[in-house]
């Protein structure tokens, strides 16, 4: 079993009317069976709406499913006593920069975590340096989040959450509200935690070329898992993922589109020195 | 505008104050605050103003910082005084219509100005100095006796820093908002009281809505890392007295004696 | 009929120590129908720029002139001036705040002291033109999904019936498709009603498909100020600065390199279709 397995997931909410009267049930996550492996990148795409929040919230015990089971390390999600140490092994890394930064200070943020896992006080200012450190903010520790850009920002997020020592980091679309500067940070200090520290990654988002070092992909639709496979067999279906509200590199796209006009090139073109050779110029 | 008010900020400078136990400083400011309630003449309140400017130096936070966070209060500062100066019974020294200004009045209105002044920059040297979970920190410790009859002193120290943490935000987002509704045609400062009181419908509720939401994330990623409030805690910056801040207890132990003797006492 | 920025300059916290210069010297004139992308990172100055458009903030040296008259002159109708210039904020659905879309919409010609039919009527035709159907308008607008409250939200400054209309970042946060929908609605519009439309964005690739000038913001100044295939030229003092020519421009330098015989100056994915078939074919 890898280090997040689920089961058959799914998970209802009760629509509510103004007066309290249940209107209806939304089945926002809807029969998900999916194994991660220890050291696995893997990336969760999908649409606004499309159940790949609520999934993601699941791992870190913040939702448990209506039926269906969840596994984070081995350990059963819907069993109370299993709450911390499943929260401490699968961080969680919100959209919102300003909304998940507790401390007033860089540093004191990153320490947040420890210090709710009864950490030792040295022990916490050496794992604050280390954090910092791995996603490269080490210099600002002593900066008021408040004058951080939103990829710094994201960035303080990852470390607090790395100062916990989890296994298992999953980010919630941390690149929504960023520029396109702080989404390729945050990008870089996700993959650094992959290749150096082997920190399990799953990166939930809705931008394409986020997805492309991830060695899985799960494409989600209507709480379900609509596609699934490496980045280069999702990108390969370019009319899917269109009618998924999804769209692919602009690479992918024009080698899509060629092949569609009757030139001979494979799907699933992820870099442009693919598609130079694919036309055979090289 | 919004932004000049600078309770309730940090500013980031390598100080003695900045490095002082919050402890120290919260004693400070409180012992600080009664000396001007105690004072009733100039000397005292000159010593309590050197006092002060001493500290303001040593803080090394620029003194034009501190002038810009007063912009904000003097509408107060002004209305305490004026009130202050015409009703004051006591021997009149001008008047005219039904006003009367006494002498009585002239020195309250100067005393209260000079206080309230005194007061606002006294606690904003501390929040300036003292990141708020550092004074949050300090709280919990100084309130920690009160645990034994259930005051849940963790609970409240840890939603002050949390407000600390999000007022500069939302004020900031109160800035947005107002713009994006005058862009919309909206009048934030016409017509009457009660005009004025409606047009800020647009205004409060979506800063309301944004605040619940705030609240709600927030909430969320607390209990994602592990928060369950004050037990099995551990500290980053445990608080521990060292040389310095027994010689500011000193200090302010000084200031206060001399403080009372010639403010209050020997005139 | 035009907008001209006179050597607009504008210094936050003038003569503070944290003074810093938002827009230094600029020079602009922004004539009636056309569609302009202006681009620039965070903090280059274009949201303190576009807010001096509608006089939301004054220079502190220069002047601004709408229709031949100073804003900033002490008798110019400064109201006016909002319904004319119409300024369409990033996430614009944080703002909404009545009980049902359709009084949200009639909010802005409500304001403008319209009588109650031509307000009605304002807010019909501006929630049509942003394609929300008759069946939502009664609805909460906290209801509506993140696309449609955006929707709602544009409507809101469309019915005061501006002839130009600046949308600040209006696809953040939006899944590909609901971005797509967006920036097609906008230029639908424009091309039904003629109105001077000011994209800003962060998205080279959004803003080549659509667009006929570029204007863009480095450190409060201009950088470039001209059409998308001669600022994109400029692909290497863009990226100097932290920007980039939408990457299909990219492609088409790789595949000239190549020896393939193709305009590099391409910047839409048709286009670059267009003449590589052209260019293999012969």
């Amino acid at each position: 079993m890898g280090i997040v397995k689920t089961d058959k997931l799914v998970f209802e909410y009760i629509r509510r009317d103004e007066e309290g009267n249940v209107e209806g049930i939304t089945r926002a996550v809807d029969e998900v069976s999916l194994d991660v492996k220890q050291g696995d990148f893997v990336a969760i795409l999908g649409h606004n709406g499309s159940g790949k929040s609520t999934l993601a919230k699941h791992i870190n015990a913040i939702l448990y499913p209506t039926e269906g089971t969840v596994f984070v390390d081995g350990k059963n999600t819907s069993d109370e006593g299993n709450l911390w140490d499943i929260r401490q092994e699968a961080g969680m890394v919100f959209q919102n920069p300003d909304n998940q930064i507790i401390g007033q200070v860089v540093e004191e943020d990153v320490g947040f975590g420890p210090e709710n896992l009864g950490v030792p006080t040295k022990e916490i200012w050496e794992r604050v340096e280390e954090s910092l450190k791995a996603v490269g903010m080490y210099e600002f520790r002593k900066y008021s989040p408040n004058k951080l850009s939103g990829g710094q920002k994201q960035r303080v997020s990852i470390a607090g959450v790395i100062a916990m020592h989890p296994k298992c980091i999953v980010l919630d679309e941390p690149t929504a509200m960023l520029d396109p500067n702080g989404r390729k940070e945050v990008i870089r200090a996700v993959r650094a935690l992959n290749d150096v520290e082997g920190i399990t990654v799953i990166l939930i988002t809705h931008y394409m070329e986020e997805i492309i070092h991830a060695n899985k992909v799960f494409v989600m639709d209507k709480g379900k898992i609509a596609m699934e496979g490496t980045p280069r067999e999702i990108f390969s279906q370019v009319d899917k993922l269109k009618k998924l509200r999804l769209d692919v590199p602009q690479v992918t796209l024009l080698a899509h589109e060629l092949r569609e006009s009757g030139f001979p090139i494979p799907e699933g073109i992820l870099t442009k020195e693919e598609l130079v050779k694919a036309l055979g110029l090289s | 505008m919004l932004r000049d008010i600078t309770l309730g900020q940090y500013y980031q400078a390598d100080s003695v104050i900045h490095r002082l136990d919050p402890r120290v400083k919260l004693v400070t400011t409180v012992c600080f605050i009664i000396s001007l309630f105690l004072v009733d003449n100039w000397i005292g309140y000159l010593i309590a103003g050197l006092f002060l400017l001493m500290i303001i130096r040593l803080s090394k936070v620029p003194f034009k910082f501190m002038i810009r966070g007063m912009k904000s209060i003097l509408f107060l500062l002004i209305f305490a005084a004026v009130f202050n100066l015409f009703l004051t019974p006591g021997e009149v020294v001008l008047s005219f219509w039904k006003l009367k200004i006494t002498r009585e009045g002239i020195r309250f209105a100067a005393f209260m100005a000079v206080r309230l002044v005194f007061l606002i920059m006294g606690s904003s040297i501390m929040t300036l100095t003292t990141t708020p979970n550092n004074l949050t920190d300090g709280l919990e410790k100084l309130l920690g006796p009160l645990k034994v009859l259930k005051v849940p002193v963790h609970e409240i120290a840890m939603m002050m820093s949390i407000a600390l943490r999000f007022i500069p935000i939302l004020l900031e987002e109160t800035d947005k908002i107002m713009k994006a509704q005058i862009a919309r045609g909206a009048d934030f400062e016409s017509g009457n009281l009660i005009r004025k009181a409606k047009s800020l419908v647009p205004l409060l509720v979506p800063l309301f809505i944004s605040a619940f939401r705030r609240a709600n994330d927030l909430a969320m990623a607390m209990e994602a890392r592990c928060y369950r409030g004050g037990e099995h805690r551990t500290k980053m910056k445990p608080l521990i007295y060292r040389k310095a801040d027994a010689l500011a207890y000193g200090t302010v132990a000084c200031y206060l004696v001399i403080c009372i003797t010639f403010g209050k006492i020997l005139l | 009929m035009s907008i001209i920025l006179d050597h607009v300059s504008h210094i936050y916290e003038e003569g503070m120590a944290m003074e810093h210069a938002a827009l230094k010297d600029i020079n602009l004139v922004i004539p009636d129908g056309q569609f302009i992308g202006l681009i620039g990172h965070t903090g280059s100055g274009k949201s303190t720029l576009v807010q001096h458009l509608n006089g939301l903030l004054a220079p502190t040296s220069g002047s601004v002139y709408f229709n031949g008259a100073d804003i900033h002159e002490k008798d110019f109708d400064k109201k006016k001036l909002r319904s004319k210039v119409g300024l369409v904020f990033q996430y614009p659905e944080h703002q909404l705040f009545e009980i049902d879309v359709f009084s949200d919409v009639c909010f802005g010609p409500k304001n403008l002291g319209l009588d109650k039919k031509e307000v009605e009527l304002r807010a019909y035709a501006a929630l049509k033109q942003v394609g929300i159907e008759d069946e939502y308008f009664y609805q909460s607008p906290f209801d509506l999904s993140g696309g449609q409250k955006r929707r709602v939200a544009i409507a809101g400054v469309l019915a005061m019936k501006p002839e130009v209309l600046i949308l600040d970042e209006p696809t953040a946060g939006l899944d590909p498709k609901g971005r797509d929908e967006i920036l097609d609605q906008i230029a639908k519009l424009r091309k039904e009603t003629g109105i001077t439309v000011i994209l800003v964005s962060h998205s080279m690739e959004d803003v080549a498909k659509y667009v006929d000038r570029i204007i863009v913001m480095n450190r409060g100044q201009i950088m470039f100020d001209d059409a998308p295939k001669a600022v994109f030229g400029h692909y290497k003092e863009l990226e100097a600065v932290g920007l980039a020519a939408p990457q299909v421009t990219y492609i088409m330098q790789a595949l000239k390199e190549k020896g393939l015989d193709v305009d590099t100056d391409i910047t839409t994915i048709e286009e670059a279709r267009i003449a590589i078939l052209k260019a293999l074919r012969g």
